[in-house]
């Protein structure tokens, strides 16, 4: 058998398996983002789709370009928008904090279990899943609602005399954002803690470091790459988050996915809402491809010699 | 150990383990092991996998509490100190160097914990990467380095904070085995330089004779046998220790005469008496183990005078090592006795060597046997 001959037979065989993700890429990811991008230089026109074409070939023909740039315009000077996009970002760097402290730990601490209690404790982390999201945000309705179980409970029992304001407010927002996106961060913060050698926390142990000597100088960098991939795992959508501001967010919440749902289906301007979801992934991008430069040179090394 | 209190009876031992038990549930790893260790000894627990050697050096790094015993390091009792308490660092063998720091970081590790002033820590990371010769790759990540290097900063890293014992569980265990032999007497080299008390775990006798002054053999979580290399080769005083430590051939049998002056064991599988030039205390008719190795017997292709300590076979098998050759012989009980002979022994002789199938008859001298009682 001559493997050599099987490998270069296997190779055009790779190559179209490495293409597959690049090609899925390509049709959900790029092409939908260029469409966008070409809807939001075009204008609000009174039309099957809502707005023009930015090509017209003319009469004797003159190719007619158009590039409308009053949306960027209308976004960079109207300051409500940089308040929504701040507002946005606010939040979701929130969401992913406390996601972050509350699920290291749970991480940390499904990973120093023994493998037989380990599997049972991800399957409850991942239980809430096998329940449709929009149920599990109506449900937390019911709870934070002014005659909801929680407020209707702390009322029977007399700790309270009137209902607690937990609903429609940043609370209600913040505790349901954070409940839905957790898993996102206990899951890959879990799959690189679980990977720790823990040799190396008896060995800082050996050379003077007590727990928590060794937690922040071992474990907590060696995890980076988790928390990093979990953060952005929360982060990124939590930017773009529709539901759950518009369900339980409060009546002055600005997030950025509500005005894109205003300005599409309330004022019907679909090249507004292209350019305000162009911004966005625009301010989403740029952060990460910085810090994806910052890890690939993380991950070459930098020894001297 | 009666070797342990004898070694003892003239310094004043630097690390004493008394009677110390470790208990996982119901089974015993270690189950009562007591032993002195004098300053600047490099001693070797040497013993097969399971035997409760590594146990027992987790229980002197304080990564594993002892059920019972007790264990006191130059007069301190550090029983029940936690690891990173303990004025002992260990070299764990799979070097467990911290992959996100440099080596020279790995090595200032222990003495950043200390608090101690960054002048004096670079100059101690210095000092200790001159001693393995890593000075130029100070600033390299771990995964940058060959396994030997690695071995050499893990060295560095345990020895950095001068700990007052050094722990070191095979240390040589992840280097193939060229790389090995060479290393072993380095590793010597480096610990008398720098005078440290050593413990080594290990599981492989050559390196166990090498490196250590004194030997302590480990089974089933009992110590049975301290000694220097020479003693125990030489002495073994059980049968697990005579098979363990290099290879024996072992008869059994009982004491029929027991005078001052000799022994004879009745040895049905040699078909014939084992004669010892010694007495030894014991009630005749005892049952007892004759341990002759292979080296000190003697083969010859034309008849020996019949008697005690002799018997003919034919060769089933020879392993031929350049310098030497094991003859593998066997006898009419069936039971099949290694010989080494050297490989000028037939040509000194003017002889053909035997070959497969060959008649030969085994001999060996009256001083030569070692009676095993357990």
């Amino acid at each position: 058998m001559n493997i050599q001959r099987l490998f270069k037979r296997l190779k055009p065989g790779r190559g179209a398996v490495i293409s597959i993700p690049y090609f899925w890429l390509l049709l959900f990811f790029l092409v939908p983002f260029f469409i966008v991008l070409k809807i939001s230089f075009a204008e609000q026109d009174l039309a099957i789709p809502p707005f023009t074409s930015l090509m017209n070939l003319e009469e004797g023909g003159l190719l007619h370009i158009t590039l409308n740039l009053g949306n960027f315009d209308f976004i960079l000077s109207d300051d409500f928008y940089a308040k929504t996009y701040l507002s946005s970002l606010q939040a979701a760097l929130f969401t992913t904090l406390m996601c972050l402290l509350l699920g290291y730990p749970i991480a940390y601490a499904i990973a120093r279990t023994d493998p037989a209690r380990r599997n049972v404790l991800l399957m409850l982390v991942m239980l809430p899943f096998w329940t449709s999201f929009l149920l599990r945000v109506y449900a937390w309705m019911g709870l934070l609602n002014e005659n909801g179980l929680i407020n209707s409970f702390l009322l029977a029992i007399g700790l309270v005399d009137e209902p607690l304001p937990l609903f429609h407010n940043n609370f209600s927002l913040y505790l349901v954002m954070v409940y839905a996106y957790l898993p996102f961060m206990i899951l890959p913060l879990f799959s690189h803690l679980v990977k720790m050698d823990g040799r190396l926390l008896e060995a800082a142990s050996d050379l003077g470091a007590g727990p928590i000597k060794a937690f922040f100088t071992i474990t907590l960098p060696l995890s980076r790459n988790g928390i990093i991939a979990g953060s952005m795992m929360v982060f990124i959508p939590a930017v773009g988050e529709f539901v759950i501001p518009e369900l339980v967010g409060g009546p002055d919440t600005l997030m950025i996915g509500k005005v894109l749902w205003n300005e599409f289906f309330d004022n019907n301007n679909w090249p507004m809402a292209a350019a305000v979801a162009t911004v966005m992934v625009l301010l989403l991008i740029v952060p990460i491809a910085f810090l994806h430069r910052f890890e690939t040179r993380q991950l070459e090394g930098k020894g001297n010699e | 150990m009666v070797d342990a209190a004898k070694q003892s009876a003239s310094e004043k031992p630097y690390l004493s383990i008394t009677n110390i038990v470790k208990k996982f549930g119901d089974t015993a790893a270690v189950d009562g092991v007591t032993l002195d260790i004098r300053r600047k000894e490099i001693f070797a627990l040497l013993g097969s996998s399971g035997c409760g050697k590594s146990t027992l050096l987790r229980m002197l790094a304080g990564m594993e509490r002892p059920t019972s015993g007790q264990i006191i390091l130059d007069g301190q009792d550090i029983t029940r100190l936690a690891p990173y308490e303990r004025p002992i660092n260990m070299m764990f063998q799979s070097y467990a160097l911290f992959p996100h720091m440099s080596v020279a970081d790995n090595i200032a590790f222990g003495l950043k914990q200390d608090k101690m002033p960054k002048g004096e820590i670079d100059a101690r990371v210095a000092e200790m990467l001159d001693l393995v010769q890593m000075r130029k790759y100070a600033n390299r990540k771990p995964y940058q380095l060959s396994g030997g290097q690695q071995q050499r900063v893990a060295l560095a890293r345990s020895l950095a904070k001068r700990p007052k014992l050094l722990l070191l569980d095979e240390p040589l265990g992840a280097l193939d085995k060229k790389l090995r032999q060479q290393t072993q007497l380095e590793l010597v080299n480096t610990l008398e330089k720098v005078g440290v008390t050593c413990i080594m775990v290990t599981h492989d006798q050559e390196e166990a004779m090498t490196m250590a002054t004194r030997i302590g053999i480990m089974s089933e979580g009992q110590l049975l046998q301290v000694g220097t290399p020479a003693e125990i080769y030489d002495y073994p005083n059980c049968r697990f220790t005579a098979e363990f430590i290099g290879d024996t051939n072992l008869f059994t049998g009982p004491v029929v005469v027991d005078e001052p002056d000799r022994v004879e064991i009745e040895a049905a599988e040699l078909g014939g008496r084992i004669w010892i030039d010694h007495g030894i205390t014991g009630p005749k008719g005892m049952q007892v183990w004759a341990s002759i190795r292979p080296e000190d017997v003697r083969v010859d292709r034309d008849p020996v005078a019949a008697g005690p300590n002799a018997a003919k076979g034919a060769v089933t098998e020879i392993a031929y090592f350049g310098s030497y050759s094991v003859y593998h012989v066997k006898l009419g009980s069936g039971k099949v006795l290694k010989a080494m002979v050297p490989v000028n022994r037939w040509h000194e002789a003017n002889l053909e060597p035997p070959t497969w199938g060959d008649q030969v008859y085994v001999s060996w001298r009256a001083d030569m046997p070692v009676v095993l009682t357990r």
